[in-house]
Formats: C-alpha cells, structure tokens, sequence
C-alpha cells in the first residue's frame, strides 16, 4: 500500500506550576498522577474543538515508574482525566527526556499514519520519588568499568563536564545561571509564561510548611528573582569539595508535570485546532554516561543533518538547564554567546526548576509561544541532556514564519 | 458578637469534652486571573475519609475563630473572598450527634442552636463574598454552613448531600429550615428537608444539588476545587453573573408545606414532632424574615434535643449503623467457612426470592431443587425475570446478567445438585416432618462442612435438627418478606449449633447484605412473636366485641407504618393464623387464637377491608363471619392493652435469652418490621410512656440510653 509521511504539529502545551521537592514544597501532599491529569483536562478545556475520544493515545512519562507514577500512567491517567475508555495510552521512560520522548515517539506514529491526535507529557515528583529511588544497578557496570562510578550521579557528571572543558569556568556558570533567573522574572512579569499554567488544588496538614488546609498553585515555586553572582559565589559545592556545580547553578530537586496535543496537520486542520509548531526533524544521540551533559552536542547534529539544515538557520534556542555548565557546552560547541539572545528567552530550569520526566514539553511550550510572538524566525531547537550519557534534540518550524516578517 | 459567641461555645464545649475537634484551617492564595488574594477555610478533624468532619462546640468556636480573622482581613480590603471546603471526600456532615446525647437541659440545647446560628451566619455578614465549595459529602449543618454564604458550588462526584435531621428527630436548625426555601422555593426545600428524609433518609447526589438550584455550579470532581476557584475569580470580576430563579411567595408557598405534611402524616401519622416543627418554620419563613427564622430553629432544636423521639431516633441510628454491624453475640468471624456454591430446598416464591439474593449478593452457584420439574423451572424462570428486570433498570449490565442467570439453575436430583454445596437453605412448607425428611436426605448428600440451615418464621430448629447425624450444622435462617426490601435476617443458633456453623451463617448474612441479630431457638424468634403478641391483643378485643375500626385506630399515636388490620393483611390472614397456632401451643396463657380470624382464613378470605376502599371499610362478607362478644373498649383501652402485652412480652423474652439485649429487639424490630426511629424499634417508647414500668416495673433500658440523662 503506498504511504505518504504526515507532517507533525504541535496544537498546545500546558504545564502544572513547578514546586520543589520534599515535605516544605508545596505538591508535598499533592499526587504525581493527579498532576498529569490535571495538564491533560486543562488541554481538553482549552480546545474544545477536539473531541476526546478521538485522541489515538496518551503517552506519560515518568523516570521513576512506581507507586503513583506507576501502573502505566499513561493509561490510568487517561481514565481519571475523564477520557473515554476507548482511548489508549502507556508510559514512557528516558530520564529527563521522557516527555520529549512522548513526543517523538508519537510524533513518528503519526507520521507513520497510526494516529490522527495523541496526549503527549511527562511528570516527576522527585519528593515523593526521589531519583535513584529503588534502582538496583548491574554490578558489571562497575566490574566491567562500563561507566564511572559517578554516572549516576548527575551532579558529578557536571563536575566532569567542567573537567573536560575548563574554559567553562564557574563563573560563567554563575553568570549565567543569573541570567536564567532574570529572563525567567522578566517572562513572569509580562505574562508569557502563566498562560500555559494549570492551577492547580494543593493541600498541606503540616503546619511546619506554611498556612494549612487547601490552597492553589499557581505560579512556579523554585524562582529566585533577584539573584545575584555575590549571592551565588557563597553556596557549597555539594558534588565535590572545591568543586564548581551549585544549587545555584543548576535547577533544583522539583515536582511538576506538563502535557501537550500532538497531531498530524490535515488532522488539526480539519478540527480547526491551532498549529503552533511544526516537527521538522528530531534526533537521540549518546554519549559517555560520565559527561551526560553534553549529549545535546551530538543529537543536534543529528538532527540537523536530518533536517539539511546548518546551526545558523536555528533562530531560537529551547535548552534545558540541568547544569549551567551543560547549555555552555552546547552553547561553545557552536560557538554561540553565553548570553547570546536567542537562547532560553524566558529563562529556563535554573529558574523555573526541572521535575525530570516532565522538562520536555515546558521547553517545546515556550518555544511555541516565541515563535508566535517572532515571524521573522523560521526554525526553532528544544534540547536536553539525559543521564546515563545520552542527548535529545527536536527541531521545530514556525508555522508563523513570513520572509519578510521584521524582528 | 463574636466574643459572645465564643463564651456560648466556650460553655457548651465543656459539656462535651470528648469531641472530636473540626478545625477550621485558613490558608491565602492568589485567585487565577490575578484577581487577588482570597482566603480559604478548610474544615478537617484530622482523620481520613472514614471519621467524616462534625460541629461539636469546639469545632463551632474553630471555625468562630477563622472568621475572625477572614473578617478582619476583608474589613482591612486583603482579601477579595472567602471560600470554604472540607478535607478530601468529605465537606462536613453536621452536628456531632454525641454531644447532642450528653445534652441535659433545655437552655444548653438552646445554646447549641445559638452557637450554630451566630456562627455561621457571620459568613453571610462578611465585608466581601463568601463562597461554599460542596467537595465531597455533606449532611445537616455540614450543607447549612454553605447556605450562609453568598454562593456554592458542588463537585459531581458528591454521593450524600441531605437533610437527615428530620430523619433523626430534629429540624435542619443552623439556618436550613429558614434559609433553603428561600433559596431554592418552598416546595422543592420541602422534598430536601421532609420528604428525603422521611424517605429513608434519601440523599442527594452532586448533579441533583446542582439541578434543584442549592449549588450556583456543578464541576467534576477531578478538578473541582480548581475550577471552583476560577468560577470564584470569574464571579468576582463580574465576568459570570450567578441568576436564580425567582421564588414563588404565593400560593405554592403554602401548597408546599401542606404537601410536607401529608408526607409527614403517610409517614409518621402526627406522631413525630420533628417534620411537623421543621414544616411550621419553613411555613414562616414566607415573610422571608430570616432573623424570626433563626430563632424558631434554636426553639425547635431545644424543645426536640430535650425529647424523647429525638434521643430514640439517635438510638435507632446508632443501632442500625453501628450494633447492625457488630452482632452481639456471633463468633469470632475467624471461624467462619468459604461458601462457593448454595444449595435451595424449595422452589416456590420464597425460595426463588432467596435463591436471587445469594446469587446476587455471594455470585456463586445456586441450585434449587423441588419435586417436579415444573417446578424448578417456574423458580429458575423467577430469578432469571428478576435478573432481566434489574438489567432493564441500568442496576446490572449485560455481562453481569449473563453472569448472575448462568449461576441460578434448578435441578431434581438432591444427590448431584448438593454434592459440593458448603450452604443448602431449605423453604418449603411449614412442617416439621417435611423438614426433618428434607434434612435428612439433604445430609446424606452434602459434603462435611456443608451448612443447613432453615428459612422456619416458627418452628423449632433444634427439634428440625434432632433426628441429624451432625446437628451442629444446622441454623436458622429467617428472613423478612420482601426478602430484597427488609434488612433483618434473624440468625438462630439450635442448642447442638456450633460455632462454626454459627460463624459461616454471620459471614454469609454480612455479604448478603442483611442485618444479622442473633436470637435463640425460642417460638417465632423476634420479630414475629412480638407482632404476633399485640395482633392478637388487638384481635382479642374485636373478639371481644370492640368495633374494628375503633381497635384498628388504637395503636395511631404511635405511628406504625401500618396499622394492626393492614399489617395482619400484608402477612396474609392465614400466616398470621399458623403463627399464632404455634406461639399458642408454646404459650397458652398470653398467645390466643382468634377464633374470627380462623373463620376468615375457612372462607379463604385474604382482606378485612375492601380493597382499594379510600377509608378503612370493613368488608360485609368478613363482618358476616365474625362472632364477638360485647365488652367495648375505647381505642386507649386497646392500646394500653397491646402496650402493656408488647412490654411483657419483650420482658419474658430477654428473661428467657432470645437475644442478648433489648437493643437486639429494637434493630429486630426497626430491620424487620419497619418499625419507626421515634419510637426506637419500641422499648424506648414503652419506657418514656411509662408502660415498662406498669407492665413489668421495670426500665427496659437505662435513663439517657434512647432518653434524656437524668
């Protein structure tokens, strides 16, 4: 049977407000599922247009898939959001890359023709899942001298990263963590980013934590407006005496979840559903798990090689900030400012806060928003590292796009 | 005001020092939409679903205490709203009916009301807009808090949502009464306040809160306190403007409470005064006077807390929630053996009623048997009737139908049918050679372990059991007609019963569904001997030569839901006879056979009254057979009589060991028989009017048990 590719658009994208992780944050009491659903009602609130149960599937990703980010989320979520039975779905797990993953995933079915409209999004609740959580490594691993020993843990691998490029220096990390937290506050004060927020119910009974009894999330809890590198040069190093990773220049231990509709453009067409973005080309890359952090490297040439396009036709830059030191690595492979503009325009998880699995769709959200607000770009990039040695990167198309559009 | 009210709450806490305390948590967010800061109570006593929230006094003074200070932020413009919720799955379900029990004098109970009262309504009297959000299930003044506020929402997925105070004995008086007619019409108040809850304590669901116009907006309940709160921004930026309709004032205001209380008199026939005090206040509350109001409530509420119906309905509610469920007396549930297959002797009505009950109920095979097969496909044909009627009804979907008409077949071959049967129940013909033959060639068929038991109303199980090689198998098993309607299942340990036994029939009642009481082998059990003892008091008397319409009328102040002549109808004229033949074999002295009554049953009579006559109407047929003397009692004379034997009898019974307490006579009673929260089952009743102590010269049940505390 002959077969012709679908393009693949991104329609819309939501995201709970991040919290931090552990018994003061404030989902401390809130479910990981229930953030999920929250995401995929407020999706369906938003564009009444879709009929859910014409949504082919729901595919959540989770890095620690036990208790309630356990029992095939994807498919239990579903059923407590209020979707139909008829409509399938399953988890996915690639670490960080977990909703980015979904993404793709689906993306290529729907390219490949087994979907029409799917539910894409991921979520970490590192407090009630902290990572490395019931993980049971192969002892070869180390036996063998597979991966170094500090490959599980992602704060040593920043600290290799730094190794490795010592002209990434702490100070440029600091500087540009910074950075991250004053275009993270400049985007909260015009707006950009609480309209793809979900408010969503919170409940605390420990009065240790603050006022007790239900109150409402509605903006990110992480952000630290106002920072500064003399606020920043006093904090402690915690993966290595002397070292240079910080909680200051890295994002945080965090709780969240975000969902987004992915369709085939005939499909989104036909239901008058919003085109934000266009799938151009995506790619997975892996790198030693030692340096993590610089597996975007190699899945941006990747994918722009699949695109037959060149780093100069990329006009905005979503990366995701695990470690400062990681988006300099991209940043200076391409011999791209520390500061350049067009990189993380509204901040990023420095500010904002990474709950893993969930990063993915934050970054493809705001890129979205960008691309509204700037015809004149053509072509976007989310990317993110992943542990265990491995980068993502998804390439993305305006459909604003006019040539002749100014700046 | 508030300082007032604190010293009111303040006295009556300390009346009630066991309360489990609600508190009222206050928490600040910003409203979506940047609205502005709002602040939420939460109302949580700190347990999970399973201890639903209350209002004792210390609760009331929390929430107090969190109004002071929303107040005094509203007054000061930091907030724009207030809402209120409760914890998850539970809003709140009203007064603490314990502290209401401890309660002793008519001014503490005023003080309850009061406190209640001037609570709430400060969420009314607030500088901003107030806002309930019904989250999960809320009852009595968990739903009349909401009411004080400028506007509610209700989450779909709300299962209770009611009045039940009428129910228990007293008025909705934290604002109900006055403030739903107000709201949502007379009439439809009228059908929350009186009519649900005469209804068995009907309840509402989420969607019907919505629909009778109490809530302003109905959201799921996946994200219902989300939503909730941007109705609330959207509310107070003008954005959503909340229209109800318009209360009718005239006529059907009126029309409305009359309606109430031609419910009241079908239900309790003026003998309890609780729906009749809440009609009288929703009656008033036509002026829309909500202070005058208020205050009929706080009056109402003391003089019924200070009553002996309210404290019998909060006996019988503690009977039928929590002794129901605890049987006094059953063994460790330990003991209890796995039933995977039933067996029913019989095929007749009764045994096809009981055979849906076990398939429906445990879903394991059940196979009736009877002597032809005509038979046993009429009793197969019932069940599978009552399957397809349930599915008609959306009860059942087809798979389970298909499921449930798979399990019931019938068969004429004991030996097969039985031989891996752990429970066989036999309903045949009140015989007692009958049944001994039936257990008989049952035994020699089933396994070891199999229980027998019996479906008797009257016959001796010990002696059905005697000629068995293992008669410690054997139980009584004696359920109420209509079988899927009566909760009651009289459990009867024979004197060889064993514990085993015993504790296998308490587990298979428990998953039926049923109100098991344990009761001894004694003539009638319960429920039928007491029935039996004042029928035939009041039988005696027409004998006797009262006309029957005058003895029929006696026992109305009580408010039975039927009176004695209907009652004797519904059990059929030839039961009742067969009954009384027993217990008069049994006791001669106090359980007579009415010779009238044997003459209806010879004519084949199944009425006294014409049927479907409008007023009781004696039918000239049956008045052509009857017989009587010519003593006339008036109606009190009959029904000191029937009072006076109900008490002897219930006395004789606990001397003699048929239960284990009178509290067994009166769940036996209110599950079995119907018989009315107000009265308590009965006891209670006997003893606030006096009549256990001139029966018996004694209490059935202590003072403050059922009564007020002395």
């Amino acid at each position: 049977m002959p077969r012709t590719a679908r393009d693949v658009v991104f329609v819309d994208g939501v995201r709970t407000p991040f919290g931090k992780a552990g018994p003061k944050g404030i989902y401390h009491e809130t479910r990981a599922d229930d953030l999920v659903v929250k995401c995929i009602r407020e999706l369906l609130r938003r564009n009444p247009d879709l009929p859910p149960e014409r949504i082919d599937e729901v595919a959540v990703a989770a890095t620690t898939q036990i208790g309630d980010q356990g029992l095939t989320l994807g498919r239990t979520a579903g059923i407590l959001a209020g979707l139909p039975n008829t409509v399938p779905g399953y988890s996915i797990d690639r670490m960080c890359a977990g909703a980015m993953t979904a993404v793709t995933s689906t993306a290529g079915s729907i390219s490949f023709g087994a979907y029409d409209v799917v539910l894409a999004g991921g979520v970490e609740h590192m407090g009630r899942h902290p990572m490395g959580e019931a993980v049971d490594p192969n002892p070869r691993f180390v036996s063998e001298k597979l991966v170094d020993q500090s490959a599980l843990f992602m704060g040593m691998t920043a600290e290799n990263l730094h190794d490795r490029f010592p002209h990434l220096t702490k100070q440029r990390a600091d500087e540009y963590a910074v950075n991250s937290q004053e275009k993270a506050a400049k985007a909260y004060a015009n707006g950009k980013i609480q309209q793809d927020l979900v408010p969503v119910s919170i409940r605390r009974t420990n009065d240790e934590a603050g006022e007790t009894g239900w109150g409402l999330a509605t903006q990110d809890e992480p952000m630290r407006p106002g920072t500064t590198l003399e606020s920043l040069a006093g904090l402690k190093t915690p993966f290595r005496p002397h070292g240079r990773v910080t909680p200051g220049n890295a994002a945080g231990l965090n709780d969240g979840a975000t969902a987004s509709l992915i369709a085939a453009e005939d499909f989104a067409q036909e239901m008058g559903l919003p085109v934000r973005m266009r799938l151009v080309s995506y790619a997975f890359a892996g790198v030693e798990p030692e340096v993590m952090g610089v597996g975007p490297v190699p899945s941006t040439q990747k994918a722009l090689a699949k695109a037959g396009l060149s780093i100069d036709d990329i006009g905005l830059f979503e990366v995701n900030e695990a470690f400062a030191v990681q988006v300099l690595a991209l940043l200076d492979h391409y011999g791209i400012a520390d500061d350049d503009p067009r990189v993380n325009q509204y901040g990023g998880a420095i500010a904002y806060g990474h709950p893993l699995a969930s990063s993915g769709v934050r970054l493809m959200t705001q890129l979205a928003r960008q691309f509204e607000e700037q015809p004149h770009v053509r072509y976007g990039l989310t990317t993110m590292c992943v542990g265990f040695g491995m980068g993502g990167t998804v390439i993305w198309e305006n459909p604003n796009w006019s040539e002749g559009a100014g700046k | 005001m508030s300082t007032n009210t604190a010293e009111l709450l303040k006295g009556a806490a300390e009346l009630f020092p066991d309360e489990v305390v609600t508190q009222a948590h206050v928490r600040h967010l910003e409203l979506p939409g940047a609205v502005g800061r709002f602040a939420l109570i939460t109302l949580d006593n700190g347990f999970d679903h399973t201890k639903p929230t209350t209002f004792g006094p210390a609760s009331l003074a929390n929430l107090n205490a969190a109004i002071d200070q929303v107040e005094k932020e509203a007054r000061e413009g930091e907030i724009v709203g207030v809402g209120l919720t409760g914890k998850p799955f539970i809003f709140a379900v009203g007064a603490d009916l314990k502290g209401v029990e401890l309660l002793k004098k008519h001014e503490d109970a005023l003080a309850i009301g009061q406190g209640g009262h001037a609570v709430f309504r400060r969420l009314a009297d607030l500088a901003v807009p107030t806002f309930a959000y019904y989250n999960g299930a809320a009852m009595g003044g968990g739903v009349e808090v909401g009411l004080h506020c400028t506007y509610r929402t209700v989450s779909q997925a709300v299962p209770a949502f009611g009045l039940p105070e009428v129910f228990l004995g007293l008025v909705p008086g934290w604002g109900g009464c006055a403030l739903l007619p107000n709201l949502i019409g007379a009439d439809r108040a009228v059908s929350v306040i009186v009519e649900n809850s005469l209804n068995q304590n009907k309840l509402l669901k989420g969607p019907q809160v919505y629909e009778l116009g109490i809530a302003d907006a109905l959201f799921e309940g996946a994200d219902f306190l989300e939503q909730s709160l941007r109705w609330t921004a959207a509310v107070l930026k003008g954005e959503i403007e909340v229209v109800r309709p318009e209360v009718d004032r005239d006529e059907a205001w009126d029309q409305a409470v009359a309606r109430g209380k031609q419910i009241a008199d079908d239900k309790v026939h003026g003998a309890a005064p609780a729906a009749y005090r809440a009609l009288d206040i929703v009656a008033a509350a036509k002026s829309g006077d909500l202070r005058a109001g208020f205050d009929a409530e706080d009056r109402a509420l003391a003089d019924l807390i200070m009553g002996g119906e309210l404290r019998s309905g909060i006996y019988a509610f503690n009977l039928v929630q929590k002794r129901a469920k605890r049987p006094a007396g059953a063994p460790d549930k330990s003991l209890a053996r796995p039933v995977t297959k039933v067996g029913v002797v019989g095929a007749g009505l009764m045994a096809s009623q009981l055979a849906m009950l076990f398939a429906r109920r445990l879903e394991v095979p059940v196979v009736l048997t009877d002597i032809d097969q005509e038979r046993v496909d009429k009793g197969v044909g019932y069940v599978h009737e009552e399957i397809d009627k349930l599915l008609l009804k959306g009860r059942v979907n087809q798979d389970k139908a298909n499921r449930l008409k798979a399990l019931v077949t019938g068969s004429l071959d004991k030996a097969t049918a039985f031989a891996d049967a752990d429970f066989v129940i036999e309903a045949v013909f009140e015989e007692m050679s009958l049944k001994q033959k039936i257990f008989a060639e049952v035994e020699a068929v089933v396994p070891e372990h199999a229980i027998l038991a019996t479906n008797t109303s009257s016959l001796s199980i010990t002696e059905m059991s005697s000629k068995l090689k293992h008669p410690e198998r054997v139980v009584g098993f004696h359920f109420f007609n209509p079988v899927a309607i009566l909760p009651l299942l009289e459990i009867v340990r024979a004197e060889r019963t064993d514990d085993a036994s015993l504790a296998t029939a308490f587990s298979v009642a428990k998953s039926l569904k049923k109100t098991a009481v344990l009761v001894k082998d004694a003539p009638a059990f319960v429920v039928n001997r007491v029935l039996t003892r004042f029928l035939g008091e009041v039988l005696r008397s027409i004998d006797e030569g009262t006309p029957v319409d005058v003895a029929d009328r006696a026992l109305a102040p009580l408010g039975l839901p039927m009176s004695p002549i209907v009652l004797l109808e519904l059990v059929g004229p030839a039961v009742a006879h067969h009954v009384s033949g027993t217990l008069h074999s049994a006791f001669p002295d106090r359980f007579g056979v009415s010779e009238n009554l044997g003459r209806v049953v010879e004519a084949g009579k199944r009425n006294l009254y014409v049927p479907g006559s409008a007023k009781p109407e004696l039918d000239p047929e049956v008045e052509a057979l009857f017989q009587t003397g010519d003593v006339q009692l008036t109606e009190e004379q009959v029904r000191e009589r029937a009072l006076d034997a109900i008490a002897q009898e219930v006395r004789l019974m606990l001397d003699e060991g048929v239960v284990a307490e009178a509290q067994d006579i009166d769940l036996c009673l209110i599950t079995g028989a119907g018989w009315p929260f107000h009265l308590g089952g009965i006891t209670p009743y006997l003893d606030r009017e006096g009549v256990s102590e001139r029966a018996t010269g004694r209490r059935f049940l202590e003072p403050g048990v059922a009564s007020v505390p002395a």
